[in-house]
């Protein structure tokens, strides 16, 4: 939940305050607050009907709150000035099949006032080679990052990227990120919803986390991360998780994927104690909770 | 206030997306196939075929098939168009980018108003050189200004489809309208020829109101214009209010 001191609701972007949306009975959102500070990517993150296309389409103007406010650079995002400053990559906008990668670019970068040129855009995206094929003989990956070259063709300020990496492979996954990486550098301010949580690690300075409409958390990935006191601890061993379940400090434990994983408060007394105990003991291997597991815990004491 | 853009720049936006929609309908000429050859089929079998030489049903069919011809662009050109492009996210994406509001719509209309124009051009090819019709230069221009106005209130009508219905639905929602509205508006059959109930419902249906201000414009009827234009005019506003509200509150 964000405060005062909260150096991104200074210089917001883009902020929603105190949010409310709901879709006859069924709340979707129930008093959310965001910002979007300059310079900064934001990683909206939940699990399925959290609410995050709920929160975009507020401050994107393709809904209006219920209660509270949705603001886009102080104004109202229905109004066309403020939009003009954003780029958008939806999770699910179907482009015209039959129109070229190279109109389409020319198309939505004539939304802008002052557009980055084609071939800069179409490199950045790393499209450059695919400007004459007519966007519906894409394949998947492509077609997102067409997406992508249209979403930053207006020189933004603010990008809102809704799981832009989906169908994506491993090399140009790294890439977006490159670009994305770059932009924030140079001062825009991103929303990234994803379902990678190891992607949001690396490349969000703040996260929200979203559930049943509700900000759970919200800080920068350490504070997230640091929300679950949990080490994990992995190897291969011949004691059984049923027996280790009941030592002092041990959180959790069970057999994945051939291995003991322990999931523990403090590793060193587990760890003394573990080596005593079985002399074969092997692989082992001892990691602090990541992100993806401050989500896990997060969104489970929330359900 | 939303700053207002320079009037170049606007009609730039509105030229591109217009020019883009001609190009997408250009690549995929499948769909439009069918509106623009049914009135002229129609028209051969009814205006040549069955009239023989009587230059007055030549030009009473022209009028009415004509009315038949320019409902389709706009009821099946937005009501499909519409309903697709809303289902799968690219109006949410227009409605999210700065695309100035009536972009989109103008960029449809317009594709809708230039099939209406091929349309008529090929009616009025064939009544000329087949039908023997023959009219005084000012009697085309009219006939000509009331398919164009025409136009307008079924692109209100295609809107309020394409926002209410899925893409699935809406071809069938379309054909459920544009047929039974043809045949209720005497286009087919004189409404004389139709029990009353139907001759006086007849001034509910849009095509009915078209059809008298062409038949008005051809020189086959004498009355006042005004009355249709207006109901017309009506007609176009009651349904695009209804569509841009419903999507101002859906997406």
């Amino acid at each position: 939940m964000h405060d005062r001191n909260d150096p991104a609701a200074l210089h917001a972007l883009a902020a929603l305050r105190a949010a409310h949306k709901r879709y006859g009975a069924r709340p979707a959102l129930c008093g959310v607050d965001l910002a979007l500070a300059p310079g900064q990517l934001h990683a909206l993150l939940g699990p399925n009907g959290a609410g995050k296309t709920t929160a975009i389409g507020l401050l994107l103007g393709l809904l209006r709150p219920d209660g509270g406010r949705a603001e886009l650079f102080g104004a109202d995002p229905q109004q066309l000035a403020p939009r003009r400053r954003i780029g958008v990559m939806l999770q699910t906008g179907a482009l015209s099949e039959t129109l070229r990668v190279g109109e389409l670019l020319r198309q939505t970068a004539g939304y802008y006032p002052r557009p980055l040129a084609l071939a800069e855009t179409a490199r950045m995206a790393g499209i450059a080679d695919l400007l004459a094929r007519p966007y519906g003989k894409l394949s998947g990956g492509q077609q997102r990052r067409v997406q992508f070259a249209l979403a930053i063709c207006g020189r933004p300020e603010l990008l809102f990227l809704d799981e832009p990496t989906v169908g994506l492979d491993i090399e140009a996954r790294q890439a977006l990120w490159a670009t994305i990486r770059a932009l924030v550098a140079e001062g825009c301010g991103v929303l990234l919803t994803t379902h990678y949580l190891e992607e949001a690690e690396a490349l969000a300075d703040r996260v929200t986390v979203l559930a049943q409409g509700r900000v759970l958390a919200a800080g920068t990935v350490a504070e997230i991360r640091a929300r679950t006191q949990r080490t994990r601890i992995r190897c291969r061993s011949a004691l059984a998780p049923e027996v280790l379940r009941d030592w002092d400090g041990v959180l959790d434990a069970a057999f994945e994927d051939g291995l003991l994983s322990l999931g523990v408060r403090e590793p060193e007394p587990v760890l003394r104690r573990l080596l005593a105990a079985d002399a074969t003991l092997s692989a082992l291997e001892v990691r602090r909770a990541g992100l993806a597991e401050a989500f896990t815990e997060l969104t489970r004491e929330a359900a | 206030m939303d700053t207002i853009l320079p009037l170049p720049r606007l009609l730039g936006i509105y030229a591109r997306d217009a020019w883009y929609e001609f190009l997408r309908l250009l690549r995929a000429p499948a769909a439009a196939v069918p509106m623009l050859v049914f009135p002229a089929m129609f028209y051969l079998l009814f205006g040549v075929v069955f009239a023989g030489h009587n230059a007055q049903q030549a030009t009473w069919v022209l009028a009415s098939m004509g009315t038949f011809g320019v409902m389709a662009p706009g009821l099946f050109g937005l009501g499909i168009g519409v309903a697709i492009e809303r289902e799968r996210g690219l109006l949410a994406l227009k409605r999210a980018l700065p695309v100035p509001p009536g972009a989109y719509l103008g960029a449809k209309m317009a594709m809708a108003l230039l099939f209406a124009l091929c349309i008529f051009l090929i009616l009025a090819l064939l009544a000329v050189g087949l039908g023997g019709v023959r009219l005084a230069p000012m009697q085309w221009l009219a006939l000509l200004g009331s398919m164009l106005l025409g136009v307008l209130p079924f692109c209100a009508l295609g809107l309020l489809i394409g926002t209410l219905v899925s893409a699935q639905a809406a071809p069938a929602i379309a054909n459920l309208i544009y047929l039974p509205m043809s045949f209720l508006s005497g286009l087919w059959i004189p409404l004389k020829a139709m029990p009353a109930l139907l001759q006086q419902a007849a001034p509910l249906w849009p095509a009915y109101h078209l059809g008298r201000l062409s038949l008005e414009a051809a020189g086959l009827v004498r009355a006042s214009p005004w009355p249709p234009i207006a109901a017309l005019l009506l007609f176009t506003a009651v349904c695009f209010a209804l569509a841009l509200r419903r999507l101002r509150r859906s997406g």
